[in-house]
């Protein structure tokens, strides 16, 4: 049975370690978008056609936040299990009554929050550049909390796999990071062109992606039903490696 | 008395084939404050680790009042506290936030009046607010022993706690440990000090090389094994021992100008008989022009037990 009480300890501390960083967290994603938004959304979106009827402005948003979200998510989780393991202070976890369930609703719950806290940020800043409107808002939260959950798990085993700090920021710098720009953040796969399009394909963020713009625009380069069986498995995949974590107590107990 | 922690055949071989626990069996009773002594890599923090879930045992069991910590380690895990070797906590959080999150962690709810009385009795109360990054590094022991307590644990394992902190401190620390005894807590300790262990401890168990080689009552122990020395500095050398010496346990030693006597255990019959031998030597019109004597303390054991090497 879960201990509510145990996971809504570890879920307040993470969001307080958050909170103590407010002032960055906060504007890290405000500043970066801003530049963005300048930078494509008014000098080079202004030259570039509507693409499927959406403003080149309108457009970028949900591959801006699809970038914000992988990264910060990612990042988030994979600090939050590995300094415990990096300072010691893992030693608490691992001895008191709390298993999987609890840890990761605990872990995973505040990576959540705090990547939908960034979203409305990111969408607020948004708003001050383009005008645009979502089509299906709800499926958007949802959308946007099941990548989040996604990746929070991701990175939590990220950060359990790490054993330094290079390689807590390997994956993110060099997998991450560029995948999600080559996944259509700022273009539409169609404007590519052979094989390029189809290579594109290969890439998972492209579906990530796309799936957040169908719930804005109702549109996108993937069908929606293909990008939420993507999520949900890669979601899926990242519970199965989690609970193995556990279970073995692969470099969490010696 | 009740067995509260029962260790049957604790095997544990890291991954780089070190065996670090080898079958150890061991039970520790119901409100005792219990030292394992051991030197460097004894296996002392394994033994810890295995019992609190830091440490996957190789085989073997443990029962934790009761319950298997193989399979209802929920249970078990509920009333044993951990004060860990390293000062290991976020720097980054006040104190009072840290030790309540501690008892958050492990399912209990929030009690302010209890964490101000455990802060209190640490003396961190006036520290409350502050980070833990700020505090000494007493300080921040008596703060991992509050998150600790922080649970109410039945069972308090405290690994190393006085290590590297000053004399003043470490008496500090024996005195908190006293108190949390009268409290009913079962206190189980590893130390380097064996003084400390002397100190504090009802039973004693010594652990070398992965192995339990002796567990007694330390006054058992002391009685068992330990000694008195004694040397009689006398006013004139003697070539050899008298007969109406000959029934004491002693040598002459520096060119017959010194009597040793070894023997005795650990309850004062040493001293007597020393007493016995002065009269024995003064009626056979021997003089002595002085005494020297001293009773073993748990660290001659000790090293008698492990060897000169294992404590050095």
């Amino acid at each position: 049975m879960i201990n509510w009480r145990s996971t809504w300890s570890i879920y307040t501390r993470e969001l307080m370690r958050f909170l103590r960083t407010a002032f960055q967290s906060v504007l890290a994603p405000v500043l970066t978008t801003s530049l963005y938004f300048i930078v494509f959304g008014a000098a080079i979106g202004g030259r570039m056609p509507d693409l499927g009827g959406v403003d080149y402005g309108a457009f970028i948003i949900p591959g801006l936040l699809m970038l914000t979200l992988l990264g910060e998510t990612t990042s988030n989780s994979s600090f939050g299990i590995y300094m415990p393991r990096f300072t010691g202070t893992i030693y608490e976890l691992l001895s008191a009554p709390v298993g999987v369930a609890e840890t990761l609703i605990g872990f995973v719950g505040a990576a959540m929050t705090k990547s939908l806290i960034l979203a409305a940020i990111i969408l607020v800043t948004a708003r001050l550049f383009v005008d645009y409107s979502i089509a299906h808002p709800l499926l958007a939260v949802v959308y946007i909390m099941l990548v989040a959950a996604a990746f929070s798990l991701f990175g939590f085993i990220l950060g359990i796999w790490a054993d330094n700090f290079e390689k807590l920021g390997i994956i993110p710098m060099l997998f991450l990071t560029p995948l999600t720009f080559l996944g259509g953040t700022f273009y539409s796969i169609d404007m590519l062109p052979q094989p390029w399009d189809t290579i594109a394909l290969a890439n998972p963020i492209v579906y990530l992606v796309s799936g957040l713009r169908w719930t804005f625009y109702g549109s996108a380069d993937v069908d929606i039903w293909i990008s939420f069986a993507i999520t949900l498995g890669f979601l899926a995949l990242c519970v199965a490696i989690v609970a193995y974590i556990f279970r073995t107590g692969w470099r969490l107990r010696a | 008395m009740d067995a509260i922690l029962e260790i049957e055949g604790l095997t544990k071989v890291y991954a780089g084939g070190l065996k670090a626990l080898d079958d150890v069996d061991l039970t520790i009773r119901k409100g005792e404050i219990f030292a394992l002594l051991g030197p460097n890599g004894a296996g002392k923090t394994t033994l810890i680790g295995a019992v609190c879930g830091l440490v996957r045992p190789t085989s073997g069991s443990i029962r934790a009042f009761g319950h298997d910590l193989a399979t209802d380690w929920r249970e078990a895990r509920r009333r044993i506290g951990l004060v860990p070797q390293e000062l290991s906590t976020d720097m980054f959080e006040p104190v009072r936030r840290a030790v309540a999150y501690s008892r958050g962690l492990f399912g209990l709810a929030p009690d302010p009046a209890r964490i101000e009385q455990i802060l209190k009795s640490l003396s961190l109360w006036d520290k409350r607010d502050e980070r833990i990054m700020a505090l000494s590094g007493g300080m921040k022991r008596r703060v991992l022993i509050a998150k600790a307590l922080a649970h109410e644990p039945d069972l308090l394992f405290l690994d190393e706690p006085t290590a590297g902190v000053d004399v003043e401190l470490r008496k500090g620390m024996w005195a908190i440990i006293d108190e949390m005894r009268a409290r009913g807590v079962t206190i189980i300790l590893t130390t380097h000090y064996i003084e400390e262990a002397e100190e504090m401890a009802d039973r004693v168990g010594v652990i070398n090389r992965g192995e339990i080689v002796m567990v007694d009552e330390k006054a058992a122990m002391m009685a068992r094994l330990g000694r008195t020395e004694a040397h009689i500095a006398l006013g004139r050398p003697l070539t050899e021992i008298p007969p109406a010496i000959a029934r004491f346990p002693v040598e002459l030693e520096k060119d017959g100008t010194s009597l040793c006597y070894r023997g005795g255990d650990g309850t004062g019959k040493g001293k007597e008989e020393v007493a016995e031998l002065t009269k024995a030597l003064l009626a056979e019109g021997i003089d002595y022009i002085g005494i020297d004597i001293r009773d073993s303390s748990l660290e001659d054991i000790f090293v008698s037990l492990l060897g000169e090497e294992a404590v050095a």
